[in-house]
């Protein structure tokens, strides 16, 4: 991969193009119309070109000026907040929100290199407590205490 | 005259309800909270709150807004001084002087001297917000659908010429906005677009959603990425008000920064962060104590806070009369308008007269609130400084996961956050900034729909974009603006006002 001489660029500009391409492919669908009646797919038309345009103009620049490495990605803090995240929204429902919002709040904790288990387990309770207080019992967001899987 | 007085009057029979009072001191204390916790910051603190303002009336709900905005360049500059962390980044440039202060015993100095600097610039920020506001909402009632289109053009290419990083890349982003709020039914023919097939696009994605992806967890990650171990040294305040002589020092430069702020905060892509960077170069430049700046210098703390508040004021003004967003906090409250089932743009400020003028004199109550909230009570924020981030992130999480929840009631946006999340780091680490997408993801839906009205009118000709003084105007300085980045010397410039930040 030595060609590539910024490396930043070049992966942006990969995204762009793909996603302007992508974009362009899914307005084909899209009536065009006229300039007149612009159709629906009229301005997703200009911009996925235009996405695209900018996409390989950072791709060529990233043969042609050097630039920064990019970082080492940090994939443990994302998998888990991310995945704490997308957890849950599995388990909301069916195991209400006080039992997730005490995963959410341990799975994420973990993700710090500073990870101690007393004051995060103290941590999750304590905004359990107080998202159940307000969120449930205040404002009143239609959510299960307990989800369907405990309560029938 | 007369005129503006009676409008006043209006803004603070509004703002004086003890319903907005409240909503006001809540907004301002949460934005100061904000502003000193570091790794938070106003945007998706903004996104964080948006659902629960839906309930609300409006005023209310921009009125709190607001003050979180405002209130959060307060906090930032207690860090900043206390703890050499700014906790915003336009409070930046205020730790290089402030700290130096605070290590030479003078903390409560350089804390007096942050809050007399942004009161005073608060207060000339409102004024000139109610000045200026009616005039250019009266000329702006005047654009067609050709001079809004051009309009947007040139705040989102201003937007990207003012802020720092890779242009390119910047454009980028904003097209990749652009190209995302196009997401859901087309309005004119019904036609789902992008929403591959699924029910939960129909309507597109909400901004909330997005914003809480990229600005909220996608900053997590980043946070976490280069965790440390901070620091709870905190200087201790004692002395808190200025001398005569230190009055005499920072009169000048409050008014310059004052000034300066309170131009680039109308300024598209503006708002606080450019405006306490500008201003310190600036003052460093003018100043007869030019040699002490780095060292403790109280006109380095008086120029960029002063700077930083009245910039995040004047904000307001292009969002307030021409329904423009100038930040990604404007681009939030403009969505808050939407939603709220106000038309942003020109006619706010008739059809809309107490909402108007009531968020005009609650920035003048909400700075007041904040001058009591931050000399008397530091010592209260001082202990909050010393919250670890570990503990912070996962609240974060908690509140971002349960407000888009609580948006359509509905796991699929949690999983679409946690998506935008991702994009939103992944982005992050090949410096393309979130905040140009954000600014094209609001403005998307409405560019395609004045281009598309423009070309009716004009029986599609689309040179009708340049013959039309006002709108030819506008593109030729957006044209401009542009060049003006590639021409060498301005670049240098432009590098220039952002290097303190390195």
């Amino acid at each position: 991969m030595a060609v590539i001489r910024n490396p930043k660029d070049f992966w942006a500009g990969l995204i762009y193009l793909g996603i302007g391409l992508g974009a362009f492919h899914l307005a084909q669908d899209y009536e065009m119309g006229t300039a007149v009646r612009m159709g629906p797919g009229y301005f997703p038309k200009v911009l996925a070109s235009l996405l695209g345009l900018i996409g390989l103009i950072a791709l060529v620049r990233s043969f042609l000026r050097p630039g920064e490495a990019i970082g080492r990605l940090a994939w443990r803090p994302a998998f888990l907040v991310l995945g704490a995240t997308v957890l849950f929204g599995l388990l909301v429902r069916g195991a209400g929100l006080a039992l997730s919002l005490f995963v959410l709040v341990l799975v994420s904790a973990y993700a710090s290199r500073q990870f101690r288990w007393r004051p995060t387990l103290l941590l999750a309770l304590g905004l359990t407590v107080f998202s159940v207080l307000v969120f449930l019992k205040g404002l009143g967001i239609p959510l299960p205490l307990l989800g369907s899987w405990f309560v029938r | 005259m007369m005129e503006l007085l009676a409008n006043l009057a209006l803004g603070f029979d509004t703002a004086f309800t003890l319903t907005n009072l409240l909503y006001c001191l809540a907004g301002v204390a949460l934005g100061t909270l904000i502003g000193v916790l570091p790794g938070l910051g106003p945007v998706a603190t903004i996104a964080m709150l948006l659902p629960v303002t839906f309930g609300l009336p409006p005023v209310s709900a921009l009125i709190m807004l607001a003050g979180i905005y405002y209130g959060a360049q307060y906090g930032g500059s207690t860090t900043a001084i206390l703890v050499n962390l700014p906790g915003e980044t336009s409070s930046v440039v205020t730790a290089l002087d402030g700290y130096q202060m605070a290590r030479q015993g003078h903390a409560g100095k350089a804390l007096a001297t942050a809050a007399i600097g942004s009161f005073f610039a608060g207060t000339v920020a409102t004024f000139l917000l109610a000045v200026f506001a009616p005039p250019l909402a009266d000329f702006a009632l005047k654009f067609g659908p050709a001079e809004y289109f051009s309009l947007m053009v040139l705040g989102l290419i201003a937007s990207v010429v003012l802020a720092h990083g890779s242009l390119l890349h910047a454009i980028g982003m904003i097209v990749l906005g652009l190209l995302l709020g196009m997401m859901g039914t087309d309005i004119n023919s019904g036609l789902p677009r992008y929403t591959f097939d699924l029910p939960e696009l129909a309507d597109g994605i909400s901004f909330v959603v997005l914003a809480m992806g990229m600005f909220g967890l996608g900053e997590i990650i980043r946070n976490l990425e280069h965790e440390e171990v901070r620091s709870a040294l905190v200087a201790k305040v004692s002395g808190l008000m200025p001398s005569k002589a230190d009055f005499k020092r920072i009169a000048a430069p409050i008014l310059r920064g004052t000034g300066l702020g309170a131009l680039l905060g109308i300024l598209p892509g503006g708002g606080a962060i450019l405006a306490a960077f500008a201003a310190y170069s600036v003052e460093k430049k003018i100043s007869p104590n030019a040699a002490q700046f780095g060292k403790g210098a109280i006109e380095g703390v008086a120029a960029p806070e002063s700077a930083n508040n009245a910039g995040a004021q004047t904000s307001f003004i292009p969002m307030l009369t021409l329904g423009i967003p100038s930040n990604p906090v404007m681009a939030l409250m403009i969505g808050a308008l939407i939603i709220q089932g106000i038309q942003p743009g020109p006619m706010v400020m008739t059809d809309q007269p107490a909402l108007f003028w009531g968020i005009i004199a609650s920035m003048w109550i909400g700075n007041l609130f904040l001058v009591i909230l931050n000399l008397p009570l530091i010592g209260l924020w001082v202990r909050l400084i010393t919250i670890p981030y570990r503990l912070l992130y996962p609240a974060i999480l908690v509140f971002c996961a349960i407000g888009v929840f609580s948006i359509n009631n509905r796991e699929f946006d949690i999983y679409l956050m946690a998506l935008f999340g991702l994009l939103g780091y992944i982005f992050a680490k090949l410096d393309c900034e979130p905040a140009p997408m954000l600014l094209g993801f609001i403005l998307g839906p409405m560019m395609e729909e004045y281009l598309r009205r423009a070309l009716l009118i004009s029986r599609g000709d689309p040179t009708v974009l340049i013959t039309r003084p006002i709108s030819a105007t506008m593109l030729a300085l957006a044209v401009v603006a542009l060049f003006l980045v590639l021409v060498p010397a301005f670049r240098k410039t432009r590098e220039e006002a952002f290097q303190e930040e390195d």
